[in-house]
């Protein structure tokens, strides 16, 4: 039996270039990277120097704040570059791959009779401890502190985002596994929330040892932190975690064969894109492995523009060029014009039958069915907050946005505790972004109010 | 087309930072943007942004205040022949207002604009489209015998007193359009308020007819002489501010703003409820049918600016209360309030502007309640929790 919730705020941004269900290359990568700036707040140790040999499992950096917690190499090779950026700030660990996988063995006790504690130090010598994260604030948690639950979304409503069930078709028994050891960390329990629209079709429906829900809406209604608020809020001093099911298998294959296994399938989208499927690869492969899914010559002007690179979804994720690396967390990559271009009268234009938008003061809303080819443009100038009840519309939350981003804003802790900082993170307002007629960089305000409030609790 | 492009190109880096004329540089800007959407790509957060921006949703409220305009200047011509009883056609009319309308709209915006511009540059931000909608506003809610003279004033202190001081658009406390008239309305009473104000050219006297009067319907219902008709005053045939007669009119605009969703319907709705259910209470209570109190509920809807604020002033995004729980009760307590001035005040005959004003003082303590109603229950889950 679940329990069922049904969200009416929200929206799926009709972005074109959803991925057809099939793989259509198995990637190895020449050179892999691993990023500091994947993982949120992360003071990052270097473990390895330039020219070291590594396994696939290998830890190559730390957590200067807990040195437990370490982030391994995806792949067997060589150490090419520590790149650095200003002020030698740590920005990418590049690994020449020799393509042979060889896998650190990582002994493993038998997570049926292990104690909480032998799981969590093998999650953290394993390097599998950072595909947890908690709440609040979107963090690698802190194995010392027990969590009130675990949460997992089993579906990922953002724009053109894979397909949780075939992308994990084959791995059943492994996130069965996964849910078992995860089971054991905390005594709350395991919810996992499903789509309604397949519940029954999802293989993970018939998980054992979960508590199910199954969320009926429109995006965010996939985001883990909106299944959160509606089913279980955090409050002050409570703290949840959440995994996604990608990294729930990888732990199901770390305690049954004792290797840490990141490859997964991920799915190639966006408008720029020719073949939209997926392909099978390692987090921190490289996007020129990628390139010949790039339409370089569209159909239309705009389609001929250049590319952006989006390791991510179009509201969540990194812009990391055509030779950047895919983020540790990211199950896709969107590939869509950049916007560079002027458009006479664009915003009073009664007909622009290419745009999308969410207000009426278009016609798009005529055709519900239409897919766009959205490009990077931001579609106006930045002004100041004027219009009121736009971002309520997308956020299915008990939370009044607007009120908390003006505290955070002003910087006034106890407000933004008083109005839900707890309960949010970046990926819950990127609607409420898109959306923003002030072109308001929402998601970049909610981080600054997550470091105030990380820098003023510690 | 690309020549104008060019041309735009070309001449960019004379007003950017560094060039001869960098000081006009937000006046440029705002040109620029005028002209085409800007160039610019979204860098952080999101990748793709939706397409609406605030110029568009600005511009869709000029677009609803078409109606009332037209009709204004068509309803200034039609008031003046009355009161010369001329033999003017619906043209001549039309373009008799025309001639008086349009200076006041060409005033505001020259004094509204040139300050936002210059205030925009000071504080190197891009001109804000704000006053795209409280300039047309502004000439709309007065009386059209308005002097030039005084109508500039009364735009440059709404715009300087009633917006820069608190920081621009969105940081005002009080509607700007209502600041305007609210100033004139304290500081020139005489040419505000009264019988012959409200129709070009009676001020003067020069061939008005005998016995014409150029009372508004509020000021006639205060004394207790008759009214127009409803329909009259649904149609928008009688004196009073340029864009204010003709409910017709101001509702064509209000479904466009409903439409598109710019303006809350919640707040809309709330007013005219809130109106109506006074001046039923005020029917039923009423003393004897002499009484202003009697005065049926539906003709205080078409009155005066009780539509007019409702649709256009009452909805500002601004100024109104931000939480919709909020707003049913900020606008329930403008149309309640406004009536309940109407009817009670000996001094003032319209009750919309200075309801609306004291409600946007009002709508952040309105806010806070709500808001803190929210607080508290996520302080009781957290107990509750325990």
């Amino acid at each position: 039996m679940s329990n069922h919730i049904r969200l009416r705020r929200g929206l799926n941004i009709p972005l074109k270039g959803n991925a057809l269900n099939q793989i259509t290359k198995t990637i190895s990568s020449d050179i892999l990277a691993v990023k500091p700036a994947d993982f949120k707040s992360l003071n990052p140790k270097l473990l390895v120097k330039e020219g070291d040999a590594v396994k696939a499992g290998t830890p190559v950096m730390a957590d200067k704040k807990n040195l437990e917690i370490v982030f391994c190499s995806p792949t067997s090779g060589i150490v090419t570059q520590i790149f650095r950026g200003e002020k030698r700030k740590l920005l990418e660990i590049r690994i020449q791959s020799d393509n042979l996988n060889e896998y650190r063995h990582i002994p493993t006790p038998n997570f049926r009779s292990a104690s909480r504690k032998e799981l969590i130090d093998t999650l953290l010598t394993s390097g599998l401890w950072p595909t947890i994260k908690q709440r609040p604030y979107g963090i690698i948690p802190n194995p010392e502190i027990e969590p009130k639950a675990i949460f997992i979304s089993g579906f990922d409503s953002s724009p053109l985002a894979p397909d949780i069930d075939f992308a994990l078709k084959a791995e059943y028994e492994t996130v069965q596994i996964g849910i078992d050891i995860l089971n054991m960390l905390t005594k709350g329990g395991i919810h996992l929330s499903l789509h309604a629209q397949n519940y029954a079709s999802s293989p993970f429906h018939k998980l054992e040892k979960v508590i199910n829900h199954s969320f009926d809406g429109p995006h965010p209604a996939g985001n883990v932190g909106v299944q959160i608020h509606n089913i279980d809020p955090v409050n002050k001093g409570e703290v949840i975690w959440t995994v996604d099911l990608y990294s729930v298998a990888a732990i199901g294959k770390l305690f049954t064969k004792g290797i840490y296994d990141v490859r997964k399938l991920i799915a190639i989208t966006g408008p720029r894109v020719k073949r939209p499927s997926y392909v099978e690869c390692l987090p921190g492969m490289c996007m020129t492995d990628i390139k010949e899914y790039a339409l370089i010559k569209g159909e239309t002007k705009i389609e001929k523009m250049p590319i952006r690179y989006v390791s991510g979804n179009v509201l969540t994720g990194d812009n990391v060029g055509p030779h950047g690396y895919l983020g540790f967390y990211h199950n896709q990559v969107t590939l869509l014009s950049e916007g560079n271009y002027h458009e006479m009268f664009g915003w009073i234009k009664p007909l622009r039958h290419n745009k999308f938008s969410f207000s009426r003061s278009y016609f798009s809303w005529l055709s519900p069915n239409k897919r766009y080819s959205m490009d990077t443009n931001l579609n106006g100038g930045e002004r100041a907050f004027v219009m009121t009840g736009v971002y309520e519309k997308v956020l299915p939350m008990d939370i009044y946005p607007m009120h908390l981003f003006k505290a955070i804003l002003a910087e006034d802790i106890d407000k933004m505790e008083a109005l839900g900082i707890y309960e949010i993170i970046e990926e819950d307002v990127a609607l409420c972004e898109y959306v923003c007629p002030s072109k308001t960089d929402i998601q970049e305000i909610i981080s600054k109010g997550i470091e105030l409030m990380i820098k003023e609790m510690s | 087309m690309k020549a104008i492009r060019n041309l735009l190109d070309n001449i960019k880096p004379t007003f950017s930072n560094g060039g001869k004329l960098s000081f006009l540089h937000s006046a440029f800007d705002a040109f620029e943007s005028f002209l085409y959407v800007p160039n610019t790509v979204t860098r952080k957060g999101v990748h793709v942004r939706d397409s609406i921006d605030l110029k568009r949703s600005m511009m869709f409220v000029i677009i609803a205040l078409v109606p009332t305009i037209i009709f204004g200047m068509w309803n200034a011509g039609y008031q003046h022949n009355l009161s010369v009883g001329g033999t003017l056609d619906l043209w001549g009319m039309f373009w008799f207002g025309f001639l008086k309308v349009l200076p006041l709209i060409i005033v505001s915006y020259v004094v509204g604009l040139g300050i936002e511009i210059a205030a925009a540059q000071i504080r190197g931000h891009e001109v804000n489209e704000g006053f795209f909608v409280s300039g047309i506003l502004i000439p709309l809610i007065m009386p059209v015998d308005v002097p030039l003279w005084i109508l500039a004033l009364a735009v440059a202190f709404a715009v300087i007193v009633g917006k820069e001081v608190f920081g621009g658009t969105g940081m005002n406390i009080w509607n700007p359009a209502l600041l305007a008239r609210a100033f004139v309305f304290f500081a020139y009473p005489s040419k505000i308020s009264g019988d012959t104000v409200w129709i070009a050219g009676l001020t003067k006297g020069e061939g008005i007819i005998d016995g014409f009067s150029g009372a508004t319907a509020l000021a006639n219902a205060k004394a207790g002489t008759a009214i127009p008709s409803f329909s009259d005053m649904f149609f928008g045939f009688e004196p009073g501010s340029v864009g204010e007669t003709s409910t017709l009119a101001i509702l064509i605009g209000a479904a466009l703003l409903l439409y598109t969703g710019i303006a809350s319907w919640k707040i809309m709705f709330s007013t005219f409820a809130g109106g109506f259910l006074v001046a039923l209470l005020l029917n039923a209570l009423s003393p004897g049918p002499d009484s202003y109190m009697s005065m049926p509920a539906w003709n205080h809807m078409v009155m005066g600016g009780f539509a007019f604020g409702a649709v256009f002033m009452a909805t500002d995004p601004v100024t109104g209360s931000q939480t919709e729980r909020g707003k049913w009760i900020y606008g329930f307590l403008i149309g309640a309030m406004a009536i309940i001035i109407r009817v009670f005040n000996p001094g003032y005959p319209e009750g919309m502007m200075l309801s609306i004003l004291l409600l946007n003082t009002f709508a952040p303590l309105i806010d806070h309640y709500i808001v803190e109603a929210n607080i508290k229950r996520r302080l009781k889950r957290a107990v509750n929790n325990k």
